[in-house]
């Protein structure tokens, strides 16, 4: 394994691993804009809507007396029937009343239903035994041939190249559509570009990944890096690089033994990525959340509890007890320590200028920043904590 | 013909329509509710279900395959769910993530697990073994009124026409409560019913269709009854009644002219073989959504 991950598995593996991290790259990246768009299962249509042109460029180069596995020729036709695939998702949901996931649907399983049958027609035919096309469907890299790791290479190296191109207009387009009209922008046209570079990926990536599957390239990256942050060019960045690292990892393992499809292993390490990035990234992660939640709640204990401390009322609720001992705040036996005494009154002072502050009315307004927790000192100037001083004075509380 | 056809053709014929229909019917809620893609989501996970199913039974048997098909169903609802509420994705990329994933890790299972003794690889889950399901016991029409034949028919066929009965039972018990809230879900919560339960419930029920077809005739036919004739039937009419009506004539012509296409249209052609009937299964019902979208008269909103 260590071998495959370091390039040192001969030069077939080799080529087949860098090839497959261009073609990652190039998917994470183009996957950021798609997810931004919101249009991550559109690439579904258009990968499953591949396979007719596959299989009838196939049929066309054997009728010309070619062996019908030229791989820039099942390219071009898979490219063309994706784009009827495409354009069959935009004419359903602008001409009928159907939403575009059903428009959605029906492309990819008619398509794909259709790929199915001229299948069959070729697996029948002499030259068709040997064609292998059903590696399409989940990728095969067993016996592939050098120039067929270039092409894919170099077609990664043009779509990401076009995708740094278009970053500007698509990103404008995604964040706010009506913005991106006003500044001149063809909005439709971008989008449309948007959709060549989902198909460009999608069949660079058939030999790889296979049609079933490259669609979760075009997910999983974005969704995956979304986590770490919220500025759109860092997502894509991420996204890439997550992209190029599936590829690449992915690529490497199942060279590593006969029976690790590459598709799958690829999508697997993705989506390893992707778990990694729900459970750990920092703010939008699950831990991260899971931590400020617990964070909040031993805040509120506290507050409570130092409340009912300084009203002199006992202290039931099991957590606030043991966050109020933890701090030091109260003894065993429920009386509170000095400390206590100190950071209660504190806390009831805090409570009761918070309260005094809404019947304040150029300061009223102010009272949506109390959330119970925040001491009125961090949002008022001492002098406005002054004015309220002044007002409490007389009923004796300061 | 008649030896031949009440043999080889009339129980796959029989089996793919009832299929076509017990996935239409549930369609066609998934489709008003935008949950067309749900159909596509559940019959790639079927896939590692199946899977786990036979590398923990050892074999392949109707009641375990359906068990752990259902259950990756419902593991991958689940899943999305979370994804969607613990990560705030959206719904769409959340199911993208989530059954690209289980179908890799049910096609590296299958890769990796020892199976060439039974009949399970990724082919005969994408596009079935509908021609394979033969009535060889039959000798002709009289067959059909002989109970000793009648007990040799394929399996599939009372399965999948039992899921036929049961979704369209549940259909017609659960008729009002079902259209209200498909239409109008926060006027059926204001009226009190568990929308989340039926949304659910829904759901089972495609996993339901999806399971009892998936075996028969493989993903293909169940994504493309899923979607296509409850699409088409849309476009025939503003009714929910007339809708799921249309959709199950429109699910059975496809099954019916679809399996006689593949089966008979190569050897008028001229050809020797037959072309899969799944493939053009679903190609019909491709054809009639296209049709439908340019002439039926409810074709725009």
């Amino acid at each position: 394994m260590f071998e495959a991950l370091t390039l040192q598995l001969g030069y077939n593996a080799v080529l087949v691993t860098l090839g497959s991290a261009a073609l990652g790259v190039a998917a994470g990246a183009v996957s950021a804009f798609l997810y931004l768009r919101k249009r991550a299962l559109v690439s579904d249509a258009v990968s499953h809507a591949t396979l007719p042109g596959l299989a009838l460029a196939f049929l066309i180069m054997v009728a010309f007396g070619s062996d019908g596995r030229f791989l820039p020729g099942l390219m071009v036709g898979s490219a063309l029937s994706a784009w009827a695939g495409l354009w069959t998702v935009n004419w359903i949901t602008r001409q009928t009343r159907l939403p575009e996931d059903a428009a959605i649907g029906a492309v990819l399983s008619v398509f794909f239903g259709f790929g199915i049958v001229l299948l069959t027609i070729i697996q029948t035919m002499q030259s068709g035994r040997q064609a292998g096309l059903e590696g399409f469907l989940l990728g095969s890299t067993a016996g592939m041939l050098r120039s067929d790791a270039l092409v894919i290479a170099a077609g990664g190296a043009l779509v990401l190249l076009a995708t740094f191109a278009l970053r500007r207009p698509m990103l404008m387009t995604a964040f706010d559509e009506g913005y991106a009209r006003v500044q001149g922008l063809n909005t439709a046209r971008i989008d449309m570009a948007l959709m060549v570079l989902v198909l460009a990926v999608t069949v660079v990536g058939l030999k790889i990944v296979g049609l079933i599957l490259i669609v979760a390239m075009l997910i999983i990256p974005a969704v995956a890096a979304r986590f770490w942050s919220e500025n759109a060019t860092h997502v894509a960045l991420l996204a890439a690089l997550f992209g190029g690292l599936s590829g690449y990892v992915g690529a490497a393992l199942s060279a590593t033994a006969p029976d690790l499809p590459t598709g799958p292993i690829i999508v697997l390490v993705a989506f390893a990525l992707f778990a990694l990035s729900l459970f750990l990234a920092p703010s939008r992660g699950v831990l991260a959340s899971a931590l400020r939640h617990r964070r909040l709640q031993h805040d509120v204990h506290l507050r409570q509890g130092l409340l009912a401390l300084a009203h002199n009322q006992p202290v039931y609720e099991a957590m606030t007890q043991r966050m109020l001992r933890a701090h030091g705040m109260m003894r065993a036996d429920g009386v509170p320590t000095d400390a206590g005494r100190i950071a209660a009154a504190a806390a009831l002072q805090d409570e009761t200028r918070w309260q005094e502050l809404r019947r304040i009315e150029e300061l009223a307004m102010l009272a949506s920043r109390d959330d119970g927790l925040t001491p009125i000192t961090d949002i008022l100037t001492a002098d406005q904590v002054a004015l309220i001083d002044n007002r409490l004075k007389p009923q004796g509380v300061i | 013909m008649g030896f031949e056809f009440v043999a080889l053709s009339l129980p796959p014929l029989v089996i793919g329509t009832l299929a076509a229909m017990a996935c239409a019917l549930p369609g066609n809620f998934l489709l008003l509710r935008r949950q067309s893609l749900i159909g596509d989501a559940i019959s790639h996970v079927v896939l590692p279900g199946i899977v786990v199913a036979f590398l923990v039974t050892g074999m392949i048997t109707t009641t375990a395959m359906m068990v752990g098909a259902a259950g990756a169903a419902l593991l991958a609802v689940i899943l999305i769910e979370a994804i969607r509420r613990l990560g705030k994705v959206e719904p769409g990329a959340a199911m993208g993530v989530v059954f690209t994933a289980m179908f890799a890790g049910g096609v590296l299972l299958l890769e990796q697990s020892d199976t060439s003794g039974v009949h399970l690889d990724v082919e005969h889950a994408l596009y079935g073994n509908l021609e394979s399901l033969i009535w060889l016991d039959a000798v002709g029409w009289a067959s059909l009124t002989d109970p000793i034949a009648l007990a040799a028919l394929p399996p599939e066929l009372p399965r999948m026409g039992a899921a036929l009965v049961l979704l369209s039972l549940l259909t017609w018990l659960f008729w009002r409560p079902l259209k209200l809230s498909t239409f109008d879900e926060g006027f059926a919560r204001s009226l009190g019913l568990p929308t989340t339960v039926i949304s659910l419930a829904i759901v089972t029920a495609a996993a339901l269709a999806a399971v009892a077809a998936f075996d028969a005739v493989g993903s293909i036919i169940v994504i493309a009854m899923f979607i296509c004739p409850p699409a088409a039937a849309r476009l025939m009419t503003n009714r929910l009644e007339s809708q799921v009506a249309w959709s199950l004539l429109f699910a059975a012509l496809s099954a019916i002219f679809g399996y006689v296409l593949a089966g008979y249209g190569p050897l008028w052609l001229g050809a020797s073989a037959s072309v899969s009937a799944a493939g053009m299964i679903a190609t019909v019902s491709g054809l009639i959504l296209a049709l439908a979208a340019l002439f039926a008269p409810h074709r725009q909103a």
